[in-house]
């Protein structure tokens, strides 16, 4: 559904956001959330972004918007470098990026009126005209009844809210949405109909999704490239199709092999893993993976493996794939 | 005749203040069997399974219908004679293991309740025969979690330890309510895979509540669909799959999401299932129903054999 021209609208280079831990009485170590993430995200592109919880998915989203300050590397924007630049200066260009929540209850203000919370991205950054209209126009749009405007949160559904909370997002006419995991917990009927929404949206506003989600089903249904995180690294970056039918790194292969098929005459062998996802306060040396990998040899402890080209827009760091 | 059904449900109806949350469903599970019970949020599904154990969050009641154990009433038993059979009899998994543990006390504490209580077990013995249950579910230096808090646990480790609990009595029916659902996918394979060898070994009947069919497809012996509040479709898993008949199960079925496939862009069920108020006087599905028919708003349908174990309440089944 999209296309990547050759200036990407969002880029990112090496970008790290390390949190501290302990400190007062306890050692000061530090989380590393995301370390050293490179990705690019061409206009009306809608890259996939897959991982479970604690791999830093989330963080690099709100890195990229810059809601969490980036420790390292950098971030642009049309071009742009937004690294380093302050809140006031980052402000106009705020209107350009927006973000879906996860949660649809916990992102939209009970107090105020759907009308008041979809325009309020126009009145904070002074857009002219009629925001009266453009607020109904933009429910309307997302397939929200007339009144809505007049209503509060509380008085719709999960899969209605997210609806509200998309509207917002594309009040500006954004050029990147970060949509963070805002299927989750919606039922499968709902969970489409927003996926829909979003296509067509894209089309429509030309916008751009990083689409935040676990779910690997849903991104193979709408991204057109995903990249796999795995304790704040892509481990894999692959065209949607590509990455589904010919994953080459351990843990993708893994991630999808532990999804049991709806399909009870298909043989189902999940995977066995040993242990839990290590924690990004102590991150395995070597290949970050090697501890749970069931194919690791004595090589994958000791170096780091590189994000290495395997094919068009392929890219895989693990020293075995090939 | 055969032994009593390890759980039976007669028109079980639970109604929430005005809501109808389930109308006269019908359910039988034999010993050792997996029953799947699927649906939407809002369908009922959870509610059947805390209905079963008695432990319905208010307002909810139990209007009408039975609940029985392998024949023993338990919409009977009084207030402690049901807390004898809870965590003995009939265990249950909940959804979210961190709010199922006490975060005050030490898994080891918490965890040991039901043995101490229901077997008479010392302290020491309980300790000990946890220890060798979380072993058993693969959990390594089990002593040493036995130590912990439940924040200090990761949630799949949590999943195992309430499993671990369910089991720790020799129940003869586990009621699972959306065990995996707030796992990652691949501690949910784990604890899945975990799930299936309990099963092969123990043969407990179980009730697993679950809105994802493809669980259901691994793990289920039969599959039953709920939809506001109504018992629509029951099968074999097989059947269920591959002969669906009702339009809502076909539905259900035609719109799950794979990762291995890319979909056309599917237009999922259409309409909004409705909330009942009173006992329903057509066919609650009417609204989505691509085949609906005059008499679809006229009466509900009954619950009819199609196959051998395989029945449905839909008026395109009603036979002659």
């Amino acid at each position: 559904m999209g296309r990547t021209p050759a200036a990407p609208l969002l880029e990112t280079r090496d970008l790290r956001t390390y949190f501290r831990r302990g400190g007062w009485l306890r050692p000061t170590r530090w989380l590393r959330a995301v370390d050293g993430v490179s990705l690019s995200l061409g206009r009306q592109e809608t890259l996939g972004l897959v991982g479970e919880s604690g791999s830093g998915k989330t963080t690099l989203g709100r890195t990229i918007l810059r809601l969490v300050d980036p420790t390292g590397g950098q971030i642009h924007l049309g071009g742009q470098e937004i690294t380093d630049l302050s809140q006031a200066a980052l402000r106009p260009l705020r209107r350009r990026m927006q973000i879906v929540f996860q949660n649809p209850y916990s992102s939209l203000n009970p107090r105020r009126r759907v009308g008041a919370i979809v325009g309020q991205p126009l009145v904070v950054h002074r857009v002219p005209g009629d925001h009266a209209r453009m607020v109904g126009d933009l429910l309307e749009r997302v397939g929200l009844p007339p009144d809505a405007a007049r209503r509060y949160p509380h008085e719709f559904s999960g899969g209605q809210r997210q609806r509200i909370a998309i509207a917002r997002a594309l009040a500006l006419r954004p050029d990147l949405v970060v949509a963070d995991e805002i299927t989750s917990g919606l039922d499968v009927t709902v969970k489409l109909r927003v996926l829909a929404l979003l296509r067509e949206l894209q089309a429509e506003f030309r916008v751009a999704y990083l689409f935040i989600s676990h779910d690997l089903a849903v991104v193979r249904q709408v991204a057109d490239r995903v990249a796999v995180m795995y304790l704040g690294q892509i481990v894999e970056e692959a065209p949607t199709d590509t990455l589904f039918e010919r994953p080459l790194h351990p843990y993708t292969r893994v991630l999808q092999a532990s999804v049991p098929p709806p399909d009870p005459t298909a043989s189902w062998r999940p995977p066995v893993l040993s242990g839990d996802p290590p924690s990004p306060l102590s991150i395995p040396p070597g290949c970050r993976f090697h501890p749970r990998c069931p194919i690791a040899e004595a090589r994958c402890r000791a170096e780091v493996p590189a994000l290495r080209a395997l094919g068009p827009g392929h890219r895989v760091a693990c020293h075995l794939a090939s | 005749m055969t032994t009593a059904p390890a759980l039976e449900l007669r028109t079980l109806t639970v109604r929430y203040g005005a809501r109808l949350a389930t109308w006269e469903v019908d359910l039988a599970l034999d010993p050792g069997e997996v029953l799947g019970l699927v649906g939407e949020s809002g369908a009922g599904k959870s509610t059947v399974g805390r209905a079963v154990v008695r432990l319905l969050p208010e307002p909810g009641r139990i209007e009408a219908g039975a609940i029985r154990l392998h024949g023993r009433d338990l919409l009977g038993l009084s207030e402690t004679e049901m807390r004898r059979l809870r965590g003995a009899d009939l265990a249950l998994i909940p959804q979210d293991p961190l709010s199922a543990l006490n975060p005050a006390f030490r898994i080891g504490f918490q965890a040991t309740d039901a043995l101490r209580i229901h077997r008479g077990l010392t302290r020491d013995a309980a300790v000990a025969e946890m220890v060798r249950l979380l072993g058993d579910l693969g959990v390594p230096e089990a002593a040493d979690v036995l130590q912990r808090y439940p924040h200090e646990l990761s949630g799949g480790m949590r999943q195992r330890v309430l499993i671990a609990m369910a089991f720790s009595c020799d129940p003869t029916l586990v009621i699972a309510d959306e065990p995996t659902t707030a796992l990652d996918v691949t501690t949910q394979a784990q604890i899945l895979r975990l799930l299936e060898e309990l099963q092969a070994e123990r043969r407990v009947a179980t009730l697993f509540v679950t809105h994802d069919l493809g669980v259901v497809a691994h793990l289920a012996h039969r599959v039953a669909v709920m939809y506001a509040g109504c018992l629509v479709e029951s099968a074999p898993t097989g059947e269920l799959f591959r002969a669906a008949a009702h339009p809502y199960t076909q539905g259900l079925l035609a719109q799950v999401l794979r990762a291995d496939v890319r979909a056309a862009a599917s237009a999922g069920i259409e309409g909004v299932m409705p909330q009942l108020a009173a006992a329903p006087t057509a066919c609650p599905f009417r609204g989505g129903c691509s085949r609906r028919m005059a008499i679809c708003d006229e009466t509900m349908p009954a619950l009819r054999e199609v196959a051998p174990g395989h029945a449905v309440a839909c008026h395109l089944h009603q036979g002659t």
